[in-house]
This record gives structure tokens, C-alpha cells and sequence, in this order.
């Protein structure tokens, strides 16, 4: 935590990355090529990162001389991460403005399986966001006009199919009732339900 | 449609993550779909990503299989699906090292950056400029002029950022595309573009509205643009402080609209500031304190933050930074918490009474469920608290210190250092609550953080050193850092045969010898060497333990010990003083380097330290500056120092290879003023009977070509000028070199100090700004530099004498020589030591440059050794 003002420079983000929930890397970037050169150093400093922020959401956190802002979805963790002297909150602006596009193409759907189903989406719109640590853009709405990427509209995703499933199993289950017994019981059965 | 992921993969038993028993193989073999007609993007997008996953995992990709994959992907080209593209520039980039031949691209990429599509341009030019080498950039460079200027910002902005990228590539280049750069930022270009946006509204159907709303947006908020061309135009202009002047006044009055291109404008401006030590009064200063009502949160904290880290900043300036920091501290957002109360702690570490006004609020902050905020509020509460509100204080830290991450743990362990030399009665508590964390866990920073904050202590506070060195020493029973280890039994060995009872420490210190590895126990058999020659009484005991060291396994223990041993036995106190307490007074690698010059060159004379000091002395005199400093907490390299690297250089110099080896070389002087035409400053490297002025000049006008530059000196004393040897050539903002050889008088021995006029002469040759390329004819010129001065102290080198009563001892009376001076001109004792201390170059000894307070009479141990090899060291009292 050294003082010292910052050398002006547009090399804002050291790197970004995220991570599911049990702290794998599903994509990283590491823009400093002196911060971690070798993959073994940036993913023992995923895991450290890991270790000391997914049990609490605090939004910002210190660790080995890095400022790193994050923020949790579901099942995923997200980071930026910049240099200690760093004013924190372009940071944010960058980790907001990832998130939020994310959000857009994933269809607030922001949870593992739709992320992976949509990587490529997701490298573009880091992609756009950040270039060689450079911040390129932090408007959303602008991220998602440029990237022009729409998450597949498929009706049959996994959640979706479940969903039917179970509807349709609750339909001929209550049909049968109806024979059974009389509408009353029905009626009493779905305010059970 | 095709499904978006085989159903191959949804088997493969991956879970719900489909890549993740991906085979670099499998998908590499999958990659040869990209050579069937027609492309079937879909399949090709989901194999690209899946080459970019791997990549992005780690995996290695060899050259050929990567090269082959990257040329089959260059096919993919041809469609016109636009995710599909836009993911082969993606994967250019990432293949950009580990494929051969990516040039291969060059063409497809300069189409898609001049092409049509808009959508394709920006990305088009980042990837081009990644594959680009020095080679290539001549023949890219009209496109990337052209792009800068591009009515299109994303375009313009991908073109800035990547020439910023370049930059370090090929500074030359770039350098050319300023004036397209300053286009880019002034903002009369998108000024005519909004006014052409808004006939079209006016003349097209309303049918066409969404068609034009979104290229009304990209216009009329082109957020970054001006963010990226102030970041490149301050990169390419850094070193031109007119030039960056000129720019501030231009951003500053016309306004921006991006709050990073703020952030950014804030930066260059106090680092302009800082450089110019201008005054609180300049324009630059007024510009960030109005930032400080910026709209942005973002840029407000800039501001603060900027005029929080300025040197000399009055309370009343202050103020208005910190009441805007008050604010934040109640903000619900923690990152904006966590800065403020983190930029505050800053501020109490200089200014505590600025901050007494937000105690309150930092007292809220305690609680902070962001254990990170909590600990700074409180470290910047002990700074700015009264003395009662320390106990209360530390109660509360100690409750939560176990969950806080180690980098806090040492924030936590500064401020406790910081408030034992504000209030030195607490040390007591303070040592209780450290040696209680040195207890717990953690990793080596915060130890040694630890360990520093009790060394400090016990050199504050005598009192406090039999407690200190007691929790130290219950520290090393069971210390796995090494390098703590040996740092503490030094500090006993130095420290612990003064003390009323030195015997206890023995036992630490024998425990280490038997327990712990070499390095360790070499450092115990030192500490203990350092008893027996202090305390007669020790002696017969440690002698004993000294033979049992003498049986170690490790050779290096058992050198130390042998050694100790017959020294010890002599009992002789000059001996002593020179082998155990004062040791070495050379640096490593100094005494590396004549040792090994000395094996290149085989003798039949035994290597002997007493013909080196000469050239291994002057490197002790860096390790001794670096002392004072050495509250940065970095741990001193052995790398070679400032004077070894000038005496490479001058050694280069055929003129001055028969100087001998050199003794010392001074801080650069100043003989210009910092903004002038030509800077020029000077190091005074002195010899056995010459010294050498080496003259390190600048040339800051870019329409002019300097050669065969020389300083003319003129001496006031007996000094003779022997030989100039001039810099052959000085380029626009190159430094170049210059040096004066002068010989010193040698049947004065006392005329140590002289003044010399200096006067640069050199040919000017006018050239173009643009190219560097210079005129056939040029002209003499001169030009008068400051005087420069040769005094006492250049001929003084500081020598280091840890024990300094052994070394008077040593030297012995009939060297000694007593002379009384009067200082009529200073006042205070403090400020007689000090000019005494830099009048003389001498090494101060044992802390006594610091005087205590209340005293009307101190001594002043100086140690130092002057040109012809003489020790001198200097004992003075007022």
C-alpha cells in the first residue's frame, strides 16, 4: 500500500477474469505480461482471489498488492483487477460495464451454463471492453451495439425442458384427479399445491 | 438450425460445462472443417471458440499445429458471418506468438479496416496492429493516419489505442501521427459530424429514424475518444513539458466529456505540478480543485486523491479534498467506502489533524461488514486519535485481525509503528500486542513487518529494549523465515552483549545452532562471537560452545567458528574490533568483482584486501546511503551499484583507463535550470590525483542538431584542465555524455576546494522537426552553464563502523589529533550536526546524527576514509 501518485496512463486493468463457483477459471486476461507471466502464477492468484472473496460479497477487496473489484452472479464470479494506487472506482466502471453487458446478451441469464453456451459472445465483449489493459469502452449499451451478438433463441434449453416436463406431468396428474374425484377435491388439491 | 453444441459433447460426461474435457487434439482435427465448401459458420464458430478456451486455459499449442490450425482458419475469411469474423481476429490476436507467418493476414485486415463495414473496422485495426512488427509499420502506417481521423470514434479509438500499444515497439513511427492524433482530440471534428447528423434528421422520413439514432448516439458520445488521444498524445509529448503545458490548457478550458479523459487530465496535471514545483497558485492547481465539483464520483475522487498525494500541501488546501472524502464515507457503494477511507489513511499519515474532522465517520466505518474498510478506518483513527483512544482502539482491532488479509495485517502493523514514535509512553502495550500477533500465522511480509516495527522500537526507546529483544528471541524458537532468523540473531549480536544481562541470551542463541539450517546457524555463530569478545566473563563459556560449532557438518559454520575461535583467543581488543564487531566494510559485489579480476589476472602476490580498498571502498559508500532509507522496507540487492556501473563507463574511455580504480563519484549536480534550452548535469567522479567532470547533456529543441559538445571549465584554484573529451553528437531528447579530465594539484594537499566556471561550446546544425534530418552546414555556438563546486566532501568516502567506540579504540592516540571550532553561524545543535554531516561526506555512526531533544551538548561519531588511503574518523562534541 505504498503512496506515490499514479503515472498518468491510460494501462488501467491489470487483468480480468471469471470464475464459476468453485473458483475455475472460465476466462481470464492478464494485460501486465510482468504481473503472473507464467499460467502456474495467475492460477494461484485466481485461487488466492478465490479463497479470500467468494464467502463474502464486498465488492472490493486488497490482496498481494492488487486493488480487485468483483461482483458474484449465481454461480459466477467476476473480477477486475488493477494496481494498488488505482482509483477504484474506474474499476468499477469497467467491472459494471462487463457485467451489465453480459447481461444484455446472456438475457439476464448471467449463470455458468448459459456464459459457456455463449463464450464466444463473452470473448467479444471483453474484447470490446478492454484492449492490452487500455479501457476501450464502459457504456454497455455501446458494448452489446458493437459486439451485435445475440444469445441462441432456443426454446429447448435445459432449464426450459425441465420446466415442461414438469408441467405436463402436473396436467395428467390433475386430469386423472378429476376423474377420481370431485371438483372440490381438485380445487382443494391445487390450493395444496 | 444446428444445435449450438454437438450432442458429442453433452455425452462426453462433461457436466454442465461442455469444454471441459476438450482434447487440443480432438478440436484440432475438428479445425479441418474450416477447409470445406461451403463454410458452415456455425460449426466454425463453435471450433474457434473452442481454440480460444484452450488457449485461455493454458493449454500449449506447438508451432506447427498452431501455424497449421492459424492458416486454416485464414479461410474463414471468405464468409460473411459477422460473429464468425469478428472471433478470427480474436484468434489472430491470440496466435499472434505462438504462429508463424501471421502476416499472412496483413491484407485481409487492411480491407476490413478501410472496408465498409463499421462493425469490422475497430476490431479490424487491433488485430492488425497486434501481428504488425517494426517492418511492417512503414507499410500500414497511411492506413492507421487515416483511421485515427476516422469520423467513426469506435474506429478512431481502436486506431489510438492501438498506435499507444506501438508505441513502445517503435517510438519513431508513431511519433509521426501526432498531429493526426491532435485532430482526433479536438473536438471541432465532432462538432461538424452532430451538425451533419441533424440535417439528415431533418431530411430523411421518419421511417429512417433507427437507422439514424443509433449514428446520432455514436456522435454525439464518443465518451472515450478524447480519453484515448489525450492518453497517446501524453505518451508521445511526456518529455516535452512545453508541449504538455500547451495540451493541459487546451483540455482543461475546452471541457471533456469523458470523466476517465478527466481522471487522465487530473494525473498529468499534478505530475506537471509536481515536476515544475509550481506553486499552489497555478492555474493547474485551480483546474483540480475544480474537479473536485466534477459531476462524476469518479472524477471527484481523482481530484482528491491528487491533492491529497502533492507534496507540501497546506491544511487549508486540503480541506476541500478531504470534506469531499467525509462524504464518500458514508456512500452506499463499498468500493467508494473503501477509497475514501484508504485516500484519508493517506492523509493522516502527514497531516493527522486534517482528518480529526471525519473521525466521526471513520468511527461508523469500525463496524464495515468489508473487514478491508474497517481496518483502514481504524489504522487512520490510531494516527489522527488522542493518546487515551488508543487502548480502546487496539481492543477493537485485536478483535477482528485473525480475518483480515495479510496485506491489511501490515497496514495494521505501520500504524502501530507510527503511533510508538508519536506517543513513545505506549510502548509497552504496543510490544504486547505485537508480540501476541507475531504469534499467529501469517505469511513473511507481515512478519517481517512485524519484526521491523520491534527493531524500531527498541532503537526509539532504550527502555523498551530488554522486552523487545525477549519477544524476539521467543520469535526465533519457532521461525521459519530464514532470512527473519539470521536478521534477529544479527540484532542480538549487536545488541544483546550491551545489555545488563547478556548471559540469557546465549541460550537462544546456542538453541539455534543446534536446531535450524546452515545460514542460521552460521548467523548464531557469529552472534556468539560477538558475546565472547564483549563480555570477558562469557568468554570461557563461549569458547566452549565455539568448539563444539567447530565439529558442524556444514563447512560454512564451521569456518565461522574456527575462525572466531582463534581470533577470540587472542584476546586482543583490536583485533576484535577489526574481525568481529566492525567486519567487512566492502560490498559484495564489489569484492566479488576484484576477486574475480584478480583470478584473471594471475600473480604470484597473494590477493590482499589492504590494495583494494581502493576499488571496492567507493561501493560501500551506496550500501551506507541506502541505510538512512531503509525504512522502504525492500530488501537490499547485492546487484551492482550506481558507481560500479560509472566505473565500466569510464573505463571504456581510453583517456581515463590509467586513472586507477575509481573512489567515489558524487550526486548529479544541476547547471541549468530544469527548463531551459539544453539541460546539462554534472557528477564529479574523483581519482587518486585527478577527477573527472562527467557532463550528462540534454538537447530539448527538436529543430536542432548538437555535435562535438564540450565543456569549457575554468578553475579559481591550482587545478589544471588536461583533456576534454566531447559528446560527438546530441539529437532531439537524446542525453548524450561529455566529460573534463582535471588534474588535481598535488603540492597543495590542502587545497581541496575550487570553483569552476563552466561554458558548453558545440556546433549547432538547424534540422527539420518531423524527419530529425539535419543541415549540411552548421555553426559554433556557446552557452553559459551555472558554476560548479569541488569541495570536502567529494574527496571523502563514508565508511560504515558499527561498533564506532572498537574502531577509536583500534586507531589508537597517537593518531589522534584535537582541534576546537567555533559554528558562530548556526543556531541549533540538530542544525550543527547536519552541516557538519554534509560539509565533511562522513559516514555518521552508532545514530548519534540524531539529537536528542533538551540537550546542550552531543557527540558526533564520523567515520570516513579520505584519498590516499587513510582511515580517518572524527569524534566531536559541542
Amino acid at each position: 500500500m505504498d503512496s506515490g501518485a499514479l503515472e498518468p496512463s491510460l494501462y488501467t486493468v491489470k487483468a480480468v477474469f471469471i470464475l464459476d463457483n468453485d473458483g475455475n477459471r472460465l476466462l481470464s486476461k492478464y494485460y501486465d505480461p510482468d504481473l503472473y507471466p507464467s499460467m502456474k502464477e495467475q492460477k494461484n492468484f485466481e485461487k488466492n482471489v478465490f479463497n479470500k472473496t467468494h464467502k463474502a460479497d464486498n465488492e472490493i477487496a486488497f490482496l498481494e498488492g492488487m486493488t480487485i473489484v468483483y461482483k458474484s452472479s449465481i454461480d459466477l464470479f467476476f473480477y477486475v483487477v488493477g494496481s494498488a494506487q488505482e482509483n477504484e472506482l474506474m474499476l468499477m466502471a469497467v467491472l459494471n460495464c462487463l457485467f451489465e453487458s453480459l447481461s444484455q446478451i446472456l438475457r439476464k441469464n448471467v449463470e455458468r451454463r448459459c456464459l459457456l453456451d455463449n463464450l464466444d459472445g463473452v470473448f467479444l465483449v471483453v474484447d470490446e471492453i478492454i484492449d492490452g489493459g487500455v479501457i476501450l469502452e464502459s457504456d454497455p449499451q455501446q458494448v452489446v451495439e458493437k459486439v451485435n451478438y445475440r444469445a441462441d433463441d432456443n426454446p429447448l434449453s435445459e432449464q426450459s425442458v425441465a420446466q415442461v416436463i414438469k408441467n405436463a406431468l402436473a396436467f395428467t396428474k390433475a386430469l386423472s384427479l378429476i376423474h377420481m374425484h370431485t371438483i372440490y377435491h381438485t380445487l382443494k388439491l391445487f390450493k395444496i399445491l | 438450425m444446428i444445435k449450438k453444441f454437438d450432442k458429442k459433447d453433452e455425452e462426453a460426461g462433461s457436466g454442465s460445462n461442455p469444454f471441459q474435457h476438450l482434447e487440443k487434439s480432438a478440436v484440432l482435427q475438428e479445425a479441418r472443417i474450416f477447409n470445406e465448401t461451403p463454410i458452415n459458420p456455425r460449426r466454425c464458430l463453435h471450433i474457434l471458440t473452442k481454440i480460444i478456451y484452450l488457449l485461455n486455459q493454458g493449454e500449449h499449442f506447438g508451432t506447427t499445429e498452431a501455424t497449421e490450425a492459424f492458416f486454416a482458419m485464414t479461410r474463414l475469411f471468405q464468409s460473411n458471418d459477422q460473429t464468425l469474423r469478428r472471433m478470427c481476429y480474436l484468434t489472430i490476436k491470440e496466435m499472434a506468438n505462438i504462429s508463424e507467418d501471421v502476416i499472412i493476414v496483413t491484407s485481409s485486415l487492411t480491407k476490413d479496416m478501410t472496408g465498409k463495414e463499421d462493425v469490422y473496422r475497430g476490431p479490424a485495426i487491433r488485430a492488425l496492429c497486434r501481428i504488425t512488427d517494426t517492418t511492417m509499420l512503414q507499410a500500414i502506417e497511411r492506413y492507421m493516419k487515416q483511421a485515427i481521423v476516422d469520423k467513426v470514434p469506435s474506429v478512431s479509438s481502436s486506431a489510438l489505442v492501438s498506435s499507444l500499444h506501438m508505441v513502445k515497439m517503435s517510438y519513431d513511427v508513431v511519433k509521426r501521427w501526432v498531429n493526426e492524433a491532435q485532430e482526433a482530440a479536438s473536438s471541432d471534428n465532432i462538432m461538424v459530424q452532430v451538425g451533419m447528423v441533424l440535417v439528415w434528421l431533418f431530411i430523411c422520413p421518419p421511417s429512417c429514424f433507427s437507422f439514424i439514432y443509433p449514428c446520432l448516439y455514436h456522435v454525439m458520445f464518443p465518451m472515450h475518444l478524447q480519453y484515448h488521444a489525450l492518453g497517446l498524445l501524453y505518451h508521445l509529448r511526456k518529455n516535452d513539458r512545453l508541449a504538455v503545458t500547451k495540451m493541459l490548457n487546451k483540455f482543461t478550458k475546452s471541457g471533456l466529456k469523458s470523466p476517465f479523459a478527466y481522471c487522465m487530465l487530473i494525473r498529468i496535471a499534478s505530475k506537471l505540478l509536481e515536476e515544475t514545483e509550481g506553486g499552489h497558485d497555478s492555474p493547474l492547481f485551480d483546474f483540480i480543485e475544480s474537479c473536485l465539483r466534477n459531476k462524476h464520483e469518479m472524477v471527484v475522487y481523482e481530484a482528491a486523491s491528487a491533492i491529497v498525494h502533492m507534496p507540501n500541501c497546506t491544511a487549508r488546501e486540503l480541506a476541500p479534498a478531504v470534506s469531499v472524502l467525509q462524504l464518500f464515507c458514508s456512500s452506499p457503494k463499498a468500493a467508494l467506502r473503501y477509497a475514501a477511507v484508504r485516500t484519508l489513511n493517506k492523509v493522516a499519515m502527514k497531516h493527522p489533524s486534517a482528518v480529526t474532522a471525519c473521525n466521526l465517520d471513520l468511527e461508523n466505518l469500525i463496524t464495515d461488514s468489508n473487514r478491508s474498510i474497517a481496518t483502514l478506518a481504524i489504522t487512520t483513527l490510531l494516527k489522527t486519535g488522542s493518546e487515551s483512544s488508543v487502548d480502546r482502539l487496539m481492543k477493537q482491532i485485536s478483535s477482528f485481525v485473525s480475518e483480515i488479509s495479510d496485506e491489511f495485517k501490515v497496514v495494521v502493523v505501520q500504524a502501530i509503528s507510527a503511533l510508538c514514535q508519536k506517543y513513545p509512553r505506549k510502548h509497552s502495550v504496543m510490544m504486547n500486542f505485537l508480540s501476541n500477533m507475531l504469534r499467529d500465522d501469517g505469511g513473511f511480509e507481515y512478519k517481517r513487518a512485524i519484526v521491523d516495527c520491534i527493531i524500531s522500537i527498541i532503537e526509539e526507546n532504550p527502555e523498551s529494549k530488554e522486552t523487545g529483544l525477549a519477544h524476539l528471541c521467543e520469535f526465533i524458537e519457532d521461525c521459519e523465515h530464514t532470512v527473519l532468523a539470521t536478521k534477529i540473531l544479527h540484532l542480538l549480536g549487536k545488541e544483546g552483549p550491551r545489555t545488563p544481562s547478556p548471559s540469557k541470551y546465549i541460550r537462544f542463541i546456542f538453541n539455534r545452532v543446534v536446531l535450524e539450517s546452515e545460514a542460521v546457524r552460521a548467523a548464531a555463530v557469529s552472534a556468539l562471537a560477538k558475546f565472547g569478545a564483549q563480555n570477558d566473563d562469557l568468554l570461557p563459556s563461549v569458547l566452549v560452545l565455539m568448539q563444539r560449532c567447530m565439529m558442524d557438518s556444514d563447512d560454512e559454520v564451521r569456518d565461522r567458528a574456527t575462525f572466531y575461535m582463534n581470533v577470540l583467543q587472542q584476546k586482543q581488543k583490536a583485533l576484535n574490533a577489526a574481525y568481529i564487531f566492525n567486519g567487512l566494510s566492502v560490498s559484495v559485489p564489489g569484492l566479488e568483482k576484484s576477486l574475480h579480476q584478480y583470478t584473471l589476472e594471475p600473480s604470484e602476490k597473494p590477493f590482499d584486501m589492504k590494495t583494494v580498498p581502493l576499488a571496492t571502498a567507493p561501493i560501500t559508500e551506496q550500501k551506507t546511503e541506502i541505510a538512512p532509507v531503509a525504512t522502504s522496507k525492500l530488501p537490499e540487492k547485492p546487484a551492482p551499484s550506481r558507481q560500479d556501473i560509472y566505473q565500466e563507463q569510464l573505463a571504456g574511455i581510453p583517456e581515463f583507463q590509467s586513472l586507477g580504480p575509481l573512489f567515489k563519484s558524487s550526486e548529479p549536480v544541476q547547471l541549468t535550470e530544469a527548463e531551459t534550452e539544453y539541460v546539462v548535469r554534472c557528477i564529479k567522479h574523483t581519482f587518486a590525483t585527478h577527477m573527472v567532470f562527467q557532463f550528462d547533456c540534454t538537447n530539448t529543441l527538436n529543430d536542432q542538431l548538437l555535435q562535438r559538445v564540450l565543456v569549457q571549465m575554468e578553475p579559481s584554484e591550482a587545478y589544471e584542465v588536461v583533456h576534454h573529451v566531447p559528446a560527438p553528437s546530441l539529437p532531439y531528447n537524446q542525453p548524450g555524455s561529455s566529460y573534463t579530465l582535471v588534474r588535481l594539484p598535488d603540492d597543495d594537499p590542502t587545497a581541496v576546494s575550487c570553483t569552476f566556471s563552466c561554458t558548453m561550446k558545440y556546433l549547432v546544425r538547424d534540422c527539420d522537426p518531423n524527419t530529425g534530418e539535419p543541415d549540411d552546414d552548421g555553426y559554433d555556438d556557446e552557452y553559459v552553464l551555472e558554476d560548479l563546486e569541488v569541495t570536502v566532501a567529494d574527496h571523502i568516502q563514508k565508511v560504515l563502523k558499527p561498533n564506532f567506540g572498537a574502531a577509536w579504540e583500534e586507531v589508537g592516540d597517537e593518531f589522534e589529533k584535537e582541534e576546537t571550532f567555533a559554528l558562530a553561524s548556526v543556531r541549533t545543535l540538530e542544525e550543527a550536526v547536519n552541516n557538519i554531516v554534509s560539509f565533511l561526506g562522513m559516514q555518521p555512526c552508532e545514530r548519534s546524527d540524531k539529537v536528542p531533544e533538551n540537550k546542550n551538548s552531543h557527540v558526533l561519531f564520523l567515520a570516513g576514509m579520505n584519498l590516499p588511503d587513510i582511515y580517518f574518523i572524527l569524534k566531536g562534541s559541542e
